[in-house]
């Protein structure tokens, strides 16, 4: 086990980039402790296979280096790495059982067999497949056979890192639940470092300890779940994390006053030297939004009311730009509710995209 | 589960009933009429019963044939199908080479079974032969048309020419059709390429080879051009198989009635081991292990 230090590392498909674009992973630095669960979140193509398959070794980075504790391990083939990973779809040899499966990795490095023995019902056990050891792999389903891609991942103790490239994919919604509790188990008691990649918030969140949040081949936060959601420090983070996403409205932010359409909102801290930035966007929750008779807030217009049962989603509409709030479950929307309240002290300003810390008030 | 009856539906099957017994079931049952009677010319036929099964059956002129035949098929089967593995693997997996080698591989596929036979006729020959020719000039002493090992040696080679390519291309369809998933975690796995090969590509080739396998070995046990074109089954006997031995009967001698029951008993032969080929090869790596 050893933490990764991702030092300087950029990587293009394109021989000779030149421009920033040209980089399907931007340049970054990051280092990811040892045993730590982390999950690598973003929507397709934002350069989280990119990036997981520079640290598994199938892809050489344009420049920067990999560091597994202290070794610099950037040119080594994935064998030498010594690392594990789980892949989108399962992956098992069928002709082998369910136990030689689990045992081959342990058996190609000349693990002692009472050892392999020892381990395989192990894992069998923590899957919960001990009944099935003795079957062919073929016959099973895919759930079981994503199960033994999983075990075969866990099964070796002296990994350096287990990655998992959107493991759940094929899985069942129910069996989703169950796995991913499996996996937080397997890591509470093996403490491997491991590497989640995946496109669903749900999933990343539940998962991991850290959240790495990819958009267009960069890490725009890198954080705990509760800092994604209260603190994103980008607009996407907004976006993508929380359903519906942050609300982010153009604005003109002047000390602690955010000035949208002719109306005010009030901040809680103080914000200067924002003159210089292209655009400036306050953004707030839609759980931060309260629907109210007025006087306060500003004017919006309630388009649609989504019950999704335990809340309710109200799409309105704000000078022709959509905000979404969402109400307790009993609320009743009225007609007569046409202003919204933000909540000052959930309220993110936001530079040209990037979150700008004020000072306090 | 309610099933809904409707008679009128077996008009449906009835243009590809009529197809079935005037392309295969008419003809085979001439056949067996033949075999069961016999004839001394004027189109008048007798009863004859099971002779001529009998007399096939105990014929050794027939028996050395068929064991010909299962010598000739073994040994094909026996260098066609690894040949064509090992070709498979060797093809490049992309790229302008993939498409070229794919082309030159399936040139002699192309090819028509006689012009094949003339093509190793001639090549075989010792006095204007480029392969005879250069046998002869180096010293060995190769004559396919008075040496019996020779002669066989030449027909193997000829086939395994002509049709190791089909092995190969089935093969690497399989291959193709590996995701790359699996050469990743087999790496991450540590397993060598030995294991890869036998725990990896060979059960994924599991089906084209048994579509391999069922093709090279009908086609093989019912060879008749190639090998005839070039050895005319001799010298003696020596290269007389099972289909060569028929036509000479039935066309040569004009002995229908055995002929016929002759054929009856091919084609059992050939159900009955494609049949034994198809049940092992799919039930290969199912069910319970340990």
């Amino acid at each position: 086990m050893a933490k990764i230090t991702l030092s300087n590392l950029a990587h293009a498909y394109r021989p000779n980039p030149q421009s920033r674009s040209d980089f399907a992973l931007k340049q970054m630095d990051h280092v990811w402790d040892d045993g730590g669960a982390y999950a690598l979140l973003g929507p397709s193509g934002c350069g989280k296979t990119t990036l997981l398959n520079i640290i598994s070794g199938l892809l050489i980075p344009s420049q920067g280096k990999v560091l597994f504790g202290e070794v610099d391990v950037t040119r080594l083939p994935t064998e030498q790495r010594n690392i594990a990973q789980v892949f989108q779809f399962p992956v098992v040899y069928d002709t082998m059982t369910v136990y030689d499966n689990l045992a081959f990795p342990l058996r190609n490095r000349g693990t002692e067999a009472h050892l392999v023995d020892a381990r395989v019902r192990d894992i069998a056990r923590m899957l919960g497949m001990t009944d099935v050891l003795g079957k062919k792999a073929q016959g099973l389903t895919a759930d079981a056979k994503q199960k033994i891609s999983l075990g075969r991942g866990m099964v070796r103790e002296d990994v350096s890192a287990i990655l998992f490239d959107e493991p759940l994919t094929v899985i069942d919604p129910h069996m989703k639940w169950e796995l991913r509790t499996q996996l937080k188990a397997l890591h509470r008691e093996f403490g491997h470092t491991m590497i989640y990649v995946t496109h669903d918030q749900t999933e990343a969140l539940t998962f991991a300890d850290k959240v790495v949040v990819m958009y267009d081949g960069e890490v725009v936060q890198m954080g705990t779940p509760a800092d994604l959601f209260e603190r994103p420090a980008h607009t996407f983070v907004g976006y993508f994390i929380g359903s519906p996403g942050m609300n982010v409205l153009p604005a003109k932010v002047d000390g602690s006053v955010a000035y949208l359409e002719g109306c005010q909102i009030p901040l809680a801290r103080h914000y200067s030297g924002l003159e210089a930035a292209k655009t400036v966007e306050i953004g707030c929750r839609p759980e931060f939004l309260t629907l109210t008779d007025g006087p306060d807030g500003l004017p919006v217009q309630v388009r649609r009311v989504e019950d999704v049962g335990r809340l309710k989603i109200v799409r309105a509409d704000f000078f022709g730009r959509e905000v979404n709030i969402i109400a307790p479950e009993g609320a009743s929307i009225g007609d007569r509710l046409n202003r919204v309240v933000f909540d000052p002290s959930r309220i993110n300003v936001y530079a040209d995209s990037w979150i700008v810390e004020g000072k306090a008030a | 589960m309610e099933k809904t009856f409707n008679n009128k539906a077996w008009f449906m099957v009835l243009p590809v009933v009529l197809l079935v017994a005037f392309s295969a079931v008419l003809p085979l049952m001439t056949v067996v009429n033949y075999s069961v009677q016999d004839t001394f010319g004027n189109n008048q036929f007798f009863w004859a019963g099971l002779q001529w099964f009998e007399e096939v059956l105990t014929s050794e002129r027939l028996h050395d044939a068929l064991i010909r035949q299962f010598i000739f098929s073994g040994v094909i089967l026996a260098i066609q199908i690894p040949l064509g593995i090992a070709v498979s693997l060797c093809i490049p997996k992309r790229g302008v080479w993939s498409s070229f080698c794919l082309v030159l591989m399936a040139l002699p596929l192309l090819i028509p079974w006689n012009v094949v036979g003339t093509i190793w006729q001639i090549f075989g020959r010792v006095d204007i032969g480029l392969l005879g020719a250069t046998m002869a000039a180096l010293g060995i002493d190769y004559n396919y048309t008075q040496n019996a090992a020779h002669a066989w040696i030449t027909i193997v080679v000829m086939d395994v020419w002509h049709w190791t390519s089909l092995v190969a291309l089935l093969c690497f369809a399989g291959l193709q059709s590996i995701p790359d998933a699996y050469y990743q975690a087999a790496k991450i796995d540590g397993a060598s390429r030995w294991k890869i090969f036998r725990y990896i590509e060979l059960p994924k080739m599991n089906r084209v080879l048994l579509i391999a396998v069922l093709l090279r070995f009908m086609d093989s046990f019912m060879i008749y051009t190639e090998p005839f074109v070039v050895t005319g089954g001799g010298p003696g006997n020596s290269t007389t198989l099972l289909s060569i031995d028929l036509v000479k009967m039935a066309l040569g001698q004009f002995d229908l009635g055995p002929a016929a029951a002759f054929s009856i008993i091919y084609f059992l032969i050939i159900l009955l081991l494609s049949w034994v080929f198809y049940t092992v090869m799919t039930n290969y790596g199912k069910g319970e292990g340990r």
